[in-house]
């Protein structure tokens, strides 16, 4: 059976080939520190589940000091606008062809690879299909482009490093959330949040908690980064016992608006990397994309808030 | 009650303009010690979450693909292709990819679009070669905006899009983290209920896509 490990031994490999590409790279003044960082990020997805627990919370450490002080851009070692330009005339549409084999086969693999069988045992990994065929799009695309541009056989990897120079250290950031938002559940965040608004909060008016419970999923979504790591939190502390437990909510309602509500947050938040990211892939001022996203994000906020008082509470008022 | 205090951390890093990565790990760090874990246990609970979340990673595979197709002039190719299209403009253009966006994340096919794999190497240059089509070389602020929105219409479409497939991630958080207080969840009417503000998203960020052509021809008349 085919396990998701594949992938991630595959992203190792190119994370120590950027690793190698950084060090090699002497337009970069903080090329070491490049190298370490993408070099312990290769170890993490090589040997991740080797290391145990406590060695893979050394590593993040290490990652995030490294990370931290900040890393270098390094140089831009790739063609010349003239050139690219005698390259697109040349191939014309072809280019396109690459980057569409990626979603095709993560689309045909996660339909077919599901009920492909081989002597009774799965081919790939039923839980984990989407990953295995992003992971098999890539290296089929990867072989695509080779073959159709020929380049040295050190570009990929120099390109690599170029694209994630100028993603930085947020390529750890989502990952890291992740971890934040599982200490912050074991830590008892969302009860001790619940015990607070318990005292602060006028738990009568039915109205007043829903925006206390979409606001507040927005908000700690924002300082979070993560709608993921917000929802425990509020649901624990307003939406089950008091929104569906008090007032009689329909739950399923209650977790996707309130899971929406947190997306709200997501847009408009520095903290996240899917803000972090584009800013940094499209060359963006600070904010830029946040101030895109924010008219949007407010008023589907307030829509998720009346959607909410007038849908999600079908036995009326209380 | 004394875990509470990771929150203050978080806040206080993002109003400084602190880097996220430690103001995270601060975090983390002041939660778990504040709620009474051991420094070992909280170590191994960062160390185990960061590692069982690699799967969001896999997503920067991709970058050694654009990477040698924009060294063969990818972004160049994106422009051409659109300067022929008359009916074209960069509110439309977005709008159309935003729509796609939100309705192929509603079937589950989250990794049709991205930041890095569709709208960096296609969508952004898309936008901007037909804004120069139509009004002619523009400013740096106009670049920024017409960027700014080619990643906003990927995020939008995709958040308010996903939620409606049932064997996604957060539909599945979510029933678990009901279960998790004492409250049963059916994952296909939580997609359902997905479906109202998708609609919402819609007509709300359409509109403003549109209304982008607007402000665009007006920034860009001599």
């Amino acid at each position: 059976m085919i396990r998701v490990q594949a992938a991630y031994a595959l992203a190792g490999l190119v994370f120590a080939g950027v690793a190698i590409a950084s060090a090699a790279d002497r337009a970069n003044p903080r090329r070491w520190r490049n190298a370490a960082f993408w070099g312990l990020f290769a170890v993490s997805f090589l040997l991740g589940d080797r290391l145990g627990d406590a060695g893979n919370g050394m590593l993040v450490l290490a990652l995030v000091v490294i990370g931290g002080f900040g890393l270098g851009q390094g140089g831009a070692v790739s063609t010349s606008a003239a050139e690219r330009e005698a390259t697109a005339t040349r191939l014309g549409g072809r280019l396109f062809l690459p980057i569409l084999i990626v979603p095709a086969t993560a689309l045909i693999g996660s339909l077919a690879f599901k009920s492909l069988r081989i002597g009774g045992q799965p081919l790939v990994d039923p839980a984990q299909v989407t990953v295995i065929s992003l992971a098999l799009g890539v290296l089929v695309a990867f072989a695509a482009a080779m073959i159709l541009l020929r380049p040295p056989v050190s570009a990929p990897f120099q390109e690599a490093r170029r694209l994630l120079d100028s993603v930085g250290w947020a390529a750890i950031l989502p990952q890291l959330l992740a971890a934040l938002g599982g200490v912050f559940a074991l830590a008892g965040v969302g009860r001790a949040v619940g015990e607070l608004f318990g005292h602060w909060l006028p738990l009568g008016d039915r109205f007043a908690l829903v925006a206390a419970y979409g606001i507040g999923m927005a908000l700690f979504t924002m300082i979070m980064g993560k709608a993921f790591a917000a929802l425990p939190v509020m649901v624990a502390a307003l939406g089950a016992p008091l929104l569906v437990g008090r007032f009689g909510g329909d739950a399923a309602a209650i977790g996707a608006l309130g899971m929406l509500c947190g997306y709200c947050g997501t847009l408009m938040t520095p903290m996240a990397s899917h803000n972090i990211v584009p800013t940094a892939l499209l060359g963006l001022p600070p904010g830029a994309v946040i101030r895109a996203q924010a008219p949007t994000a407010i008023l589907v906020l307030l829509a998720n808030l009346a959607l909410m008082s007038v849908l999600a509470f079908p036995h009326g008022h209380p | 009650m004394w875990s509470l205090l990771g929150v203050p951390v978080l806040l206080i890093g993002l109003v400084a303009r602190l880097n996220p990565l430690i103001v995270v790990t601060a975090a983390a760090l002041v939660a778990g010690l504040a709620g009474g874990m051991a420094p070992l246990a909280l170590l191994a609970a960062f160390g185990k979450g960061f590692n069982d979340a690699r799967y969001v990673s896999v997503a920067l595979l991709i970058l050694p693909v654009i990477g040698l197709l924009e060294r063969a002039g990818l972004q160049a190719q994106a422009r051409r292709a659109v300067e022929r299209l008359r009916a074209v403009t960069t509110g439309r253009l977005l709008l159309a990819y935003f729509a796609l966006r939100q309705l192929t994340a509603a079937l589950g096919l989250l990794s049709l679009g991205g930041q890095a794999s569709m709208v960096r190497p296609l969508i952004a240059p898309m936008a901007e070669g037909v804004a120069e089509t139509r009004l002619g070389p523009g400013t740096a602020v106009r670049a920024v905006l017409i960027r700014a929105h080619a990643a906003a219409a990927d995020n939008i479409g995709a958040f308010f899009g996903e939620d409606i497939f049932v064997a996604l991630g957060s539909v599945l958080l979510i029933k678990a983290v009901f279960h998790q207080n004492g409250v049963a969840v059916d994952p296909l009417r939580v997609a359902f209920w997905a479906i109202p503000t998708a609609l919402v998203a819609l007509a709300v960020h359409g509109a403003r896509l549109l209304r982008l052509d607007r402000t665009l021809s007006q920034d860009g008349a001599p």
